[in-house]
């Protein structure tokens, strides 16, 4: 420890980040590979049958106690899966613009871990200079909306590129969709943000380990949130861009192999930034009601970050939930619930917010 | 088998030119017309019974022991049917209706007038103003008696019995019978599987005793072999003792049974018949070419049976004739174009005859065509020979003729062989002029057609001096074996065509088998040749050929393919 | 007419606001998870077919095969007519011929030289047992059959016996014979026979 003290600030500082982007990446990774077995083994109970429970190495039934489970269970099952879609035949029809396709499942999947850059997932784990969060930035909400706008033009850009009817339909459902719930999703967080006084997540968190979750102060910002969350992640019940039925897959129609992969991984990896972005603006992010200040010691800081990822799990298995119990929405009513539901009810709760700031909470 | 005689059919080969006597009877309701008289079975004329007056009204009673040319027995009571008669008042005048139309008195018992009484269809006459009832409920009920009474005994072993499906027995329970029996007791059990004959098989227990069998034998065969000994239930037929039952016409007898009990021991268990697809032919076995029906299942011929033909065969043909089929069948049959003692292709075998036969001298080339032959196939020979200026003949084949169908000449179409010119009234007349020709160089190439000349004075020596020898034939023989191009060729189930008997009569026959291997029919190739060297017939159909021959060939008197039926026209020759 | 127009009821505020269906979708997936979840119910409807086999019912439509009676003699007498009926033309029987191999029931007379069902054609109808008038081919409780080849799926009779085990019945040949023998013997020999009783 000592060696690594003596180092020049400036190099302990690159050193813990680049440490604590690898891991984040990492159990991110794992996270999305594990949220696709989750998904396939809740859609399986929900209805009735056993979900993935082949998929095992040989050599797992050979381990005693935990063997039967191990090959029951389908726990290698995302194993398989990557492995499937490494080794499948990357296929490009003729008739694509090559450029804008290679580069849609990119751009689909970079915004997506972007956005987890500015989480705070933890308090500190002992040195209170060196805070669980990759950047701790002072404009941190606006960076991540200014990074989750650009994940629409991965799937426009995929719609376009595949210069096919349905990829391009999808594209265009995937834009108008996009852009009418960011401006509820930002609404939404504007009275959040009025209450809390600054941009700055760790702030935010800050203020809920004092004055109490913000979902009990803000129910309405927090349900505009997590419906526009659905809608910015294209899960069902707002799956237009993909629908299957009518659109044949919409923007992924055209892909396959590790391309089609990365547009998974991308819509998983939303789905966490979304769960993240919803614990650490409503939930009280790494704290718990009894337990706000930042940790003291590496169990602490390690607890903290076990309550963070906790919470994000509760959110992801809600959406992955939701997907097997809501049919999806016809693309009017996607229309009207966005314009004329939610965007008035955003503007009413940041006025009403703003009114009680300025003259209740004075 | 066993088509029933059309009476239009009988009554224009007699000799009747004033119409004949008709008498007016009504069949269940209909009233018909119908001749006094009858051919019976013997042909001569006999008073109409009322199953004959019934056939002619389009109504088919129901009958076993009874057969058109067979005496009549009566035995089998199964064509009872119940008839009334006009009622004649005591002034000796028919008693009328209150509308005017004659009353009828139905038959009734004589003891017990409120019972109806039936009369046997196949022997009573019919007289004028009778009425037959061959459906009323008593007509009915007299036919499931009667086949209750015969199966009481019978052992009803369908599953085994190779008469099943083409078994009047079966017919008529399903038509007539009942759906169950009430015989309670232990069945009188027969003799099975009893070698009556060498090519016959009796079950005992499946006959019904109508005796056709029997009649058949003595009456048509003149050979009295069979009889039935034992009393009441242990009714049995049997073979005399002593005798045998080894004529020429047992198989008949397999026809003619209406049930399982005769059976043949050459298709015992060989083919259930509703398999079988029935293709209209004649044998080839001698000169009478009795019209068959082949019966043919997936490329493979499994019988023959006799088809009516008054003309020719009447209902029956010889034992030798129907198994003469099981060579079709034969592993060493001729399956491959040879050229040169090498398989080779129609195409390249075609070519290098036409080559040589094109550039042939006048007089080079002599063809031996086979009397076995079909008119068409032996005109295309003439054809050709005509054009090369060739000798041509066939060769004889004699046997011993008997009294009934079988006839001394061997070959199903001398008849057709001379008149197409191919052979002249003594068939093998020009082979020594052929062998001579051989030996002395004159003829260079000979055309053999289904015969082996080995045997007939042109041997294996003399065709080693040959530039060229055709052989087209169906089996392999010392002919064959010397071939310089042989083409394998189609039997006749392998192919059509037509045969002239010897008296005269023109028939045609028809495909029911495919030919194996490369072999063709001989007509297809023979056109082929015949174009090629000898001008085009302008026609490629062996229906087109047959017209072109019948125009060409006086004697045949232009007769057209279609209008020669199944059963042949006779020619006058 | 009939065409039905049916009234559709208008949907309420709180009803449009789509939160008592969602809840109600929460309950009814919940009762499914709960139901079916390993730690929960533990009750899936999915059967785990290779190590869990489905018990086959009476009167189910497998593979027919061929049976033998009580003595374990062949019951078919190559009639014919299961091939006969069969509508895809699975069944392919050779029988006995004048010199085939007698039957191995005393008074059955014959049997199928060779009897095969193309198990790739059987469309498992049940028409072959219906008619079979010997009750010797019957539908069993195979359900899975599988070959690597064609000619593997081509059962022989050797094979069908095999497989289709004994079925007792009421032996009618056997039967039969017995009567015979029974009876006093028959009045006047006639010709030489060639079965004997």
């Amino acid at each position: 420890m000592d060696f690594f003290q003596n180092l020049d600030p400036a190099v302990q500082f690159f050193i813990f980040s680049a440490v604590k982007i690898g891991v984040v990446f990492g159990v991110t990774m794992s996270f999305v590979a594990y949220s696709v077995l989750v998904e396939r083994k809740v859609s399986a109970w929900i209805q009735d049958r056993v979900g993935p429970n082949r998929t095992s190495p040989p050599i797992a039934q050979f381990i005693p106690i935990l063997g039967p489970f191990l090959t029951r269970l389908g726990i290698f099952q995302p194993m398989a899966d990557g492995l499937k879609f490494l080794l499948k035949e990357d296929f490009t029809p003729n008739y694509v613009r090559l450029a804008y396709f290679w580069l849609a499942p990119a751009i689909a999947v970079i915004p997506a871990f972007l956005t987890l850059a500015v989480i705070p997932f933890g308090s500190t784990l002992g040195n209170p200079d060196n805070k669980m969060v990759i950047a701790d930035l002072d404009v941190g909400i606006l960076y991540t909306f200014g990074i989750v706008s650009l994940g629409v033009y991965g799937i426009v850009l995929a719609g376009y590129a595949a210069n096919s009817k349905y990829p391009f339909l999808g594209g265009i459902r995937s834009t108008a969709q996009m852009i009418s719930y960011e401006i509820a999703m930002g609404m939404s967080v504007v009275s959040v943000f009025l209450l809390v006084g600054d941009l700055n997540l760790s702030k935010v968190i800050e203020y809920q380990a004092h004055g109490g979750w913000l979902v009990f102060k803000q129910p309405l910002a927090f349900f505009i949130f997590l419906v526009a969350a659905f809608a910015e992640t294209n899960r069902l019940p707002f799956d237009l861009p993909e629908s299957e039925s009518e659109l044949v897959g919409g923007y992924h129609t055209e892909y396959s192999s590790m391309k089609f992969a990365l547009f998974f991984l991308g819509e998983y990896a939303n789905m966490i930034a979304s769960s993240a972005m919803m614990v650490t603006l409503f939930f009280g992010g790494w704290t718990l009601p009894f337990l706000g200040e930042p940790a003291s010691g590496l169990l602490g800081g390690l607890l903290h970050i076990g309550i963070f990822v906790a919470k994000m799990a509760a959110f992801m298995i809600l959406f992955i939930w939701v997907r097997w119990m809501f049919p999806r929405f016809r693309y009017d009513q996607l229309m009207d619930l966005g314009w004329r539901r939610f965007i008035p009810l955003a503007l009413a709760n940041i006025l009403v917010t703003a009114l009680v700031v300025a003259f209740v909470n004075r | 088998m066993s088509a029933p005689v059309t009476p239009p059919a009988t009554a224009a080969t007699q000799a009747a030119p004033p119409p004949p006597e008709t008498v007016t009877v009504k069949v269940n309701g209909k009233t018909v017309q119908v001749p006094k008289t009858m051919p019976n079975w013997q042909g001569k004329p006999e008073a109409t019974t009322m199953l004959q007056a019934a056939r002619c009204a389009g109504v088919d009673i129901p009958h076993y022991c009874y057969h058109d040319k067979l005496p009549v027995a009566g035995n089998c009571r199964m064509c009872l049917v119940e008839f009334g008669t006009p009622m004649i008042g005591p002034d000796r005048k028919p008693v009328l209706n209150e509308d005017g139309s004659p009353k009828i008195a139905r038959s009734v018992l004589p003891y017990e007038p409120g019972t109806p009484r039936g009369a046997i269809a196949c022997a009573t006459p019919i007289s004028p103003g009778m009425e037959i009832y061959a459906d009323s409920p008593a007509t009915k009920q007299m036919r499931e008696a009667v086949l209750e009474s015969l199966l009481i005994n019978h052992p009803l072993d369908c599953p085994i019995c190779d008469q099943a499906g083409e078994c009047k027995l079966q017919e008529y329970s399903v038509q007539h019978g009942q759906a169950e029996s009430r015989f309670v007791e232990a069945k009188v059990h027969k003799p099975k599987a009893v070698d009556l004959g060498p090519r016959i098989i009796l079950d005992d227990e499946r006959c019904v005793l109508c005796t056709r069998c029997i009649r058949f034998t003595k009456d048509i065969v003149n050979d009295d072999a069979l009889g039935i000994v034992n009393r009441g239930s242990y009714n049995t037929i049997s073979a005399f003792p002593g005798k045998t039952f080894d004529n020429n016409y047992t198989l008949n007898t397999v026809d003619l049974c209406p049930v399982g009990a005769l059976t043949s021991k050459d298709f015992r268990f060989k083919m259930r018949v509703w398999f079988l697809k029935e293709t209209a032919s004649v044998c080839t076995t001698c000169g009478t070419g009795c019209n068959t029906t082949i019966g043919s299942r997936e490329g493979v011929v499994h019988r023959l049976e006799p088809r009516a033909n008054d003309a020719v065969n009447g209902p029956w043909m010889c034992d030798t004739g129907r198994l003469n089929y099981k060579w079709i069948a034969r592993a060493d049959r001729l399956k491959e174009v040879r050229v040169g003692g090498r398989k080779s292709t129609w195409s390249t075998a075609l070519r290098e005859i036409t080559a040589k036969l094109s550039t042939a001298p006048a007089g080079s080339v002599a063809i031996v065509a086979s009397a076995r032959q079909t008119n068409e196939e032996l005109f295309l020979l003439k054809r050709l020979a005509t054009k090369l200026g060739a000798i041509t003949d066939s060769i004889a084949r004699e046997g011993e003729p008997d009294r009934l169908l079988v006839s001394g000449d061997r070959n199903p179409n001398s008849t057709g062989a001379r008149l197409t010119g191919v052979s002249f009234t003594e068939a093998g007349i020009q082979l020594p002029k052929i062998a001579a020709g051989i030996a002395s160089g004159t003829i260079r190439s000979l055309i053999v057609f289904g015969e082996d000349v080995t045997q007939h004075g042109i041997d294996a020596s003399l065709l080693a001096k040959l530039d060229m020898l055709v052989v087209s034939d169906i089996l392999p023989n010392a002919t064959t074996e010397a071939a310089t191009h042989l083409l394998p060729g189609a039997a006749a189930p392998e192919k059509r065509g037509t045969f002239v008997n010897v008296k005269g009569r023109l028939q045609k026959f028809h495909k029911a088998v495919e030919a194996p291997g490369d072999a063709r029919p001989e007509i297809e190739f023979l056109q082929e040749l015949a174009d090629a060297v000898a001008g085009p017939t302008g026609t490629s159909t062996i229906e087109g050929l047959f017209n072109r021959m019948t125009a060409d060939i006086p004697a045949f008197g232009g007769v057209q393919w279609s209008a020669v039926g199944d059963t042949g026209v006779t020619l006058s020759l | 007419m009939s065409t039905k127009v049916v009234e559709r009821k208008p949907l309420s505020a709180w009803e449009r606001s789509y939160i008592p269906s969602f809840l109600g979708g929460l309950g009814v997936t919940w009762n499914h998870f709960k139901r079916t979840a390993p730690f929960l119910g533990n009750k899936p409807i999915t059967m785990e077919y290779p190590e869990q086999k489905w018990v086959v019912p009476e009167g189910y439509r497998g593979a027919p095969y061929l049976v033998k009676d009580q003595e374990g003699a062949t019951k078919c007498v190559s009639c014919q007519l299961c091939e006969f009926v069969c509508p895809p033309k699975a069944i392919r029987i050779t029988p006995p011929g004048e010199n085939g191999q007698p039957a191995d029931r005393a008074n059955a007379e014959k049997m199928p030289r060779e009897f095969e069902i193309n198990m790739l054609r059987c469309i498992f109808c049940g028409l072959c047992q219906e008619v079979c008038p010997e009750e010797a081919i019957f539908l069993q409780k195979d359900y899975s059959l599988t070959g690597t080849s064609r000619e593997e799926m081509v059962y022989n009779k050797e094979k069908l016996l095999k497989l289709g085990g004994t079925h007792a019945g009421i032996q009618k040949w056997k039967h039969k014979l017995e009567e015979a023998e029974a009876q006093e013997s028959f009045p006047v020999a006639t010709e030489p026979q060639k079965h004997s009783h």
